[in-house]
């Protein structure tokens, strides 16, 4: 009898899947023995780490986006009709549409997004980056800024744990070289006790900070933003003002995760190693969507979608399981707007970065070019 | 009715403990409670002196076998 993987979310995580398993799987998918399937929101896929490069017009909207037809292999059906409902009792899924989707194994890549309206004022007063209109608006302010004092302000959860400290050095230089930098007042705000989650990366970044003369406040968990006085407030109770914010406002998983009952904020309880939902044999997390504890990073879901396509494999070919997700975590750090720096991790072995060096920061450029190979199984 | 919600953190360098806590309150109901877990003695002292900051409560703190456990109570 032939068996369906449906696979929720066409994203990086979704997309690695299906295409590894078309690689491995062809002699199935021909004989009709495999069909995969793929609910998606859009026609086209967006590279999210290019929207960092958007405000400093380091990158062109038109390249952060493919076609997902031409970056899926063409062997798996994909319908552009959101989930709508998700029931892993009955092994079935309910779109938008109002089709019905059974499935034997279904892979929930649903990924997390930004929920700036879940902090009073944030949304009001705050530019981001986090997502294409965000990026276009801070674009617009970062033109038309002409000095005055700029919060980056970031908040737990959220995804690429690198991304503001990057921006934070990308807007030094951008600064520098439009000559505002002596106009301007950078204050770099960070949820714990110190610049970043990871402390061999905040070690690092402090004196990258004093030495630049970026100012940081840590232990500062946003409460609320006051879009008229411009000042944002923190629980902690502190308060700042500002001219520009830029937020990372905290993030949540998909809204289908929350409506279907399995997981709040859309985070889906997931085993550490297997990726198994808790509590389902046949359903695999992967991607931003887990609730594991650790990075919400494109190079996460790189590696879990890796396990999870051998897993399928293994599973539909010969019913046993392959190998467990070992926690790795890699992440290229843009240190400015010519040099760079990486660190990888994982649940047993400690980060330790090495020194920034233009080289990296050109591998991570180039890396920019490859997510398109690497979102076709071929990296 | 309040309810408890254990995050194993133990090994998770990023975005680690107290990050995880942080994330979790805000989700949860007021009386709810969050148990941490982590392997990292830093997180351990960390933890309740952000609650003290912010005013959530701590209501209990252990040493077990290789990791601490920080149960904190959302107090607003
Ligand atoms: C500004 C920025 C910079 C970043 N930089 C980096 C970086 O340098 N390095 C790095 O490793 N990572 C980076 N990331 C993070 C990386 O992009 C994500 O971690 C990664 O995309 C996660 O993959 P995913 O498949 O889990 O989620 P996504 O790629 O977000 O895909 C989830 C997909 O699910 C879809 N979906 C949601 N709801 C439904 C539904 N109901 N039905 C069907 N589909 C649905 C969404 O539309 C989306 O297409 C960055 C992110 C941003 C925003």
């Amino acid at each position: 009898m032939s068996k369906t993987i449906l696979i929720v979310g066409g994203g990086l995580a979704g997309t690695i899947v299906a295409n590894g398993i078309c690689r491995q799987m062809g002699a199935e998918l021909r004989s009709g023995a495999l069909n995969i399937t793929m609910l998606g929101t859009s026609e086209t896929h967006m590279y999210q780490p290019g929207l960092l490069y958007i405000p400093f017009g380091r990158m062109r909207e038109a390249e952060l986006f493919r076609d997902q037809r031409k970056v899926l292999d063409k062997r798996v059906n994909f319908f552009v009709d959101p989930a709508k409902a998700i029931d892993v009792e009955k092994n079935q899924v309910t779109t938008e549409a109002g089709r019905t989707f059974k499935y034997d194994y279904m892979v929930l890549a649903t990924g997390s997004r930004i929920m700036p309206q879940t902090i009073p004022g944030m949304k009001e007063g705050g530019h981001w980056f986090y997502d294409l209109d965000g990026a276009r608006k801070l674009r617009t302010a970062l033109n038309e800024f002409k000095g005055g004092k700029i919060v980056i302000n970031v908040n737990a959860p959220h995804k690429c744990p690198v991304a503001p400290l990057e921006v934070a050095f990308m807007l030094h230089d951008y600064l520098k070289a439009k000559g505002l930098w002596d106009k301007a007042e950078l204050t770099y705000t960070y949820p714990i006790g110190r610049l970043h989650a990871l402390e061999p990366v905040a070690h690092w970044a402090k004196p990258e900070f004093e030495k630049l003369g970026i100012k940081y406040e840590t232990f500062f968990n946003t409460e609320s933003v006051d879009p008229q006085a411009k000042t944002i407030k923190s629980m902690e109770g502190s308060e700042l003002p500002y001219d520009l914010l830029i937020t990372i406002p905290p993030h949540q998983g998909a809204q289908v995760i929350d409506d279907s009952g399995l997981g709040k904020g859309g985070w889906v309880p997931t085993n550490t190693k297997t990726l198994h939902r808790e509590g389902s044999a046949n359903v695999f997390v992967v991607g931003d969507t887990t609730n594991i504890p650790i990075s919400k990073a494109g190079s996460t879901a790189h590696f879990e979608a890796d396990v999870t396509i051998d897993n399928l494999v293994s599973l539909c070919q010969e019913n046993t399981f392959a190998r467990e997700y070992d926690g790795k975590v890699f992440c290229f750090v843009e240190t400015g707007l010519g040099s760079g720096t990486y660190v990888w991790f994982n649940y047993t072995t400690p980060p330790n970065p090495g020194p920034p060096s233009q080289m990296i920061h050109w591998f991570k450029l180039a890396y920019n070019r490859l997510y398109w190979l690497s979102a076709r199984g071929l990296l | 009715m309040a309810e408890r919600q254990k995050i194993d953190a133990r090994g998770a360098f990023c975005p680690g403990p107290l990050m995880e806590l942080i994330a979790a309150l805000k989700l949860a109901s007021i009386g709810d409670e969050v148990d941490v877990w982590s392997s990292d003695k830093g997180s351990a002292s960390d933890i309740p002196a952000w609650c003290a900051k912010v005013g959530h409560s701590v209501v209990e703190a252990s040493e077990h076998d290789g990791y601490w456990s920080v149960v904190v109570r959302k107090a607003k």
